[in-house]
Formats: C-alpha cells, structure tokens, sequence
C-alpha cells in the first residue's frame, strides 16, 4: 500500500494540485448565515427609518419584530463557526485578517493603488471589510438592545444609541453594497465563496504567500501521514506489548 | 524606526483588534455622548441641515396595525362621552372654531429620537372637557383612535394642563395621515407616544385604564423628565 495519500482526488475538501481550499463548509455557511440576516436587518431598517416607505409597507410591528429577532440572531452563525473543533480554520482567518504587515497598512492608506504588492490570502480590502462588519455587529447590537430594552438607560443615552445605530447603519449600507459590488466584479472571488476553492493558477496570481503557506502546510500533513502510517506498520510488525 | 533588517520579518501590527476596539470604543462613546453632540450639530448647522443627518430630526413613524386609517377631514368626528353631562360630536370644523392654542416644542420618543421645535395648533383638551362639563368623580381620560388598536390614558388633571392639546395643524399645515391626522393629541410634557394619532373617542372615566402601549410595559405616566407618577417633578 502506497504512504502517499492520492493526490488526484477530484472533489471533497483535500487539497488538490488544481483546486486549492479557499473557505471550508464551516466558514461558508457562517457567511451565508451572516449575510441573510445583514440582508433581513437592511430591508426591515428601511420601513423603520424611512416613513416614505413605512407609509408604504405598514404592519409596523411585525416589521420591527423581525428586526428585533434577526438582529438577536446575528452573532450566532460568527460565535458558532468559531468555536468548537470545526472552527480551526475559521479561527485561523481571523488571525490572519487581525494581524497586517506594514506593507499591508501602506496598501490600505494608498486604496491598493502604486501599492506594495500583496500576497496574503486577503487583501487590505478585504480584511478591513471583516474588521468593519465584527465592529458594526458589536455596536449595532449594543444600541439596538438599548433601543428595545431603553428602560434601564437614562433619556440621553437613548438619543445616544439611536444616533449611534442610525449613523451605523448608513455606513453599513455604503460597505455591504461596496462588498457586493466588488463580489460581481470579481467572480472568482465569489465562487470561492460558493464552492469553497479557487483554482491554483488563481491564487499564484492573486495570493501566492497563502499558496505557499498552503504547499507547506500539504506537505507537514503528507510527513504526518506517513510517519504515522510508517509508525502502525512497525507497530503491527513487531511483538504485542513491544514498544520502539 | 528603522527599515535596515535583511530579514523582512516585521512585527505584525495589530490592525483589525485596534480597529474591532476603536469602532466598539467610539460606539459607547457615542452612547453617553451622542445626545450632546447632536445638539450642538443642530446649533451649528440650523435645523435645515440637521434634516440630512442620520438622527437628526426625523420623525419616525409608528402605526400599530397594518395600514394608516384614512380620514376624510369634512367626515372626521370625535366624540366626548362616558362621565359628562353633555356628550358631544364636534367636528373638524367645531373644533376650529374653538380657540386655538399653538405650541413649540421638541417631540421626544421614549425609545430616544427626538425632532427638534415641532410646531403645533389646536384646542386645549380643558375647553373640550369645559364644553362637555365632566361630571363629579370622573378621574381619568380613555382615548381610542381610528385605528381601532391604539388607546391612550390621561388623569383629569394631566388633561387639565394648558399644553395639552387635541391638535390639528402640525408642521406648518393640517396634520397628515402618518402623522395622525386629521386630529390627534398632543401631550407636550410626556413621551410621543402619549400622544394618541387619529383621535376618535375621548371617553371620561373613574379610574384610569392603561392604553395599548402602557400594557406592553410602557410607563403609565410618560413624563419627559422620567418621573413616573401621576403629577411630575418639575411641575407645582
């Protein structure tokens, strides 16, 4: 029997000389998760806000009643996916979008234009998309349970939360429908969000430092398998009970 | 600084905690300290401009059923019942031609919006209930609105005040339906949603009967200055 495990597997996750594992199924029903409920928070908000379109929609109650509860709902998909042994790779991603290279903060202050090259998984773009959305979910959270439950907190600070939660929100607007945009413009980048990989060719071009993190960490797993494949041979060779 | 090292092993600079913390940190900033700050953008910018900022000065609208109650102003009634010598039906018209009362003042939501110099018209609710002549051992007030859900509260002696009004122009013109028009109230001293839209009915009652908001936990008494008894402390 062959040490090497097959390196031409055509689907599942392993990783391929073709296809490269970009989001795992964690991470990608985590998004998704994520995104039906922005999409739900922004289209409740706007009957809420706008009394054009409140006019329009009415049932004033059941609307804010879906807002409240989506709204409640929103950092489970985030927390879940975190935790737990399904989140390694998660958890990895986060690191990866908390930590920047000063190259990458130089990026960032350019827009990515006469920009130092970068070779991460994620650009500058990207990352700061994530930070924003972690932040917004935090403090769109804490005033809206201020909203909701305003009993406890004195009169100003209610003005406060809502002037905090309104002004959010207009920002939370300009990013997801920046994200969006940039999803339809750049369609591999989405079908990676889809399907989970990005084809190798992709990520030499877009992310070749994560390409080579990926090799090496293929070929540390690879050595493991071996040695513990090398390991239960010998085991099974030698005499019950006899340890080497 | 310097850029000398060979090596391009650089410390990692801790972008997304400072931005995560900074976002979180100006958040509850912005909680305790939001209110001052956009009254000083108001003063600043004059109400014209404060319109555009998010939070400004924009009212929000609440209707408790699934439609607004479309009122045609010449079929408009409301009627004064319950502990009264003489019950009435005064329309629009009656009570335009009582005298008037205008108000200027900030509409404060209890959930913390506000719109800042909202200008009111209409009849002080006393000469309503003067002209109904409330009959001894009446104490309270039982509003309902067109909607046919909503229903508000008042002690004879909060309706009594002379900055309770039942309204009919708000905004420099008739009160319209999202507003509450053609008539509703307007309770200057307490939370909005003291002030019942689309006023139908004031009933006058022994006892005071909590309307639709207060029993989903609503104080009772909304004074703006968040006493919660029957009279408030600023007032003698």
């Amino acid at each position: 029997m062959s040490a090497n495990p097959d390196r031409n597997q055509p689907s599942g996750e392993a990783l391929t000389p073709q296809r490269i594992i970009r989001f795992d199924l964690v991470q990608r029903v985590a998004h998704w998760a994520n995104a039906v409920l922005f999409g739900i928070l922004m289209l409740t908000a706007l009957p809420l806000y706008f009394s054009s379109v409140e006019s329009l929609v009415g049932r004033h109650l059941l609307i804010a009643e879906i807002h409240l509860w989506a709204g409640l709902v929103l950092p489970v998909p985030l927390v879940v996916s975190l935790l737990g042994p399904w989140g390694a790779r998660m958890r990895r991603d986060i690191r990866r979008i908390s930590r920047w290279t000063k190259d990458e903060v130089r990026w960032l202050w350019r827009a990515g234009w006469k920009a130092p090259r970068i070779t991460d998984k994620f650009n500058p773009g990207q990352k700061i998309n994530a930070i924003f959305v972690a932040g917004a979910m935090v403090v769109m959270l804490g005033t809206g349970l201020i909203l909701k439950w305003f009993n406890v907190v004195p009169v100003d600070w209610r003005q406060g939360a809502t002037f905090v939660h309104e002004v959010l929100a207009f920002a939370i607007f300009i990013v997801v429908i920046g994200h969006i945009g940039f999803a339809v413009t750049h369609r591999d980048a989405l079908r990676a969000m889809v399907r989970g990989w990005v084809p190798e060719t992709w990520a030499r071009k877009h992310a070749p430092g994560w390409l080579e993190e990926e090799r090496e960490a293929e070929a540390l797993r690879t050595t493991k398998t071996v040695r513990s494949v090398e390991s239960r041979a010998a085991a099974t060779a030698g005499s019950r009970g006899d340890l080497p | 600084m310097t850029e000398s090292s060979p090596v391009p092993l650089e410390q990692p600079v801790r972008v997304g905690r400072r931005v995560f913390l900074g976002m979180v940190g100006l958040g509850a900033v912005g909680i305790v300290a939001g209110a001052a700050v956009q009254r000083r953008l108001a003063d600043v910018l004059g109400s014209g401009l404060g319109r555009l900022l998010p939070g400004g000065d924009n009212f929000q609208i609440y209707s408790v059923t699934n439609t607004f109650p479309l009122i045609r102003p010449d079929r408009y009634r409301l009627e004064v019942t319950g502990l009264v010598e003489r019950p009435l039906t005064l329309t629009l018209a009656d009570l335009e031609a009582m005298p008037s009362t205008q108000l200027v003042k900030t509409f404060q939501c209890v959930t913390g919006w506000q719109v800042p110099d909202v200008h009111w018209e209409g009849v002080k609710l006393s000469d309503v209930l003067d002209a109904a002549r409330v009959k001894p051992g009446a104490v309270a007030l039982s509003f309902t609105s067109y909607d046919g859900t909503d229903t508000e509260s008042l002690t004879l002696d909060q309706a009594r005040r002379p900055d309770v009004i039942v309204a009919y122009r708000m905004l420099g013109g008739p009160i319209t339906t999202e507003h509450g028009g053609p008539v509703r109230l307007y309770v200057a001293p307490m939370f909005g949603y003291k002030s019942l839209k689309w006023l139908s009915a004031i009933r006058v009652v022994d006892r005071v009967e909590p309307g639709f908001w207060e029993q989903s936990g609503y104080p009772v008494n909304g004074w703006l200055d968040g006493s919660t008894g029957p009279t408030d402390t600023t007032s003698g």
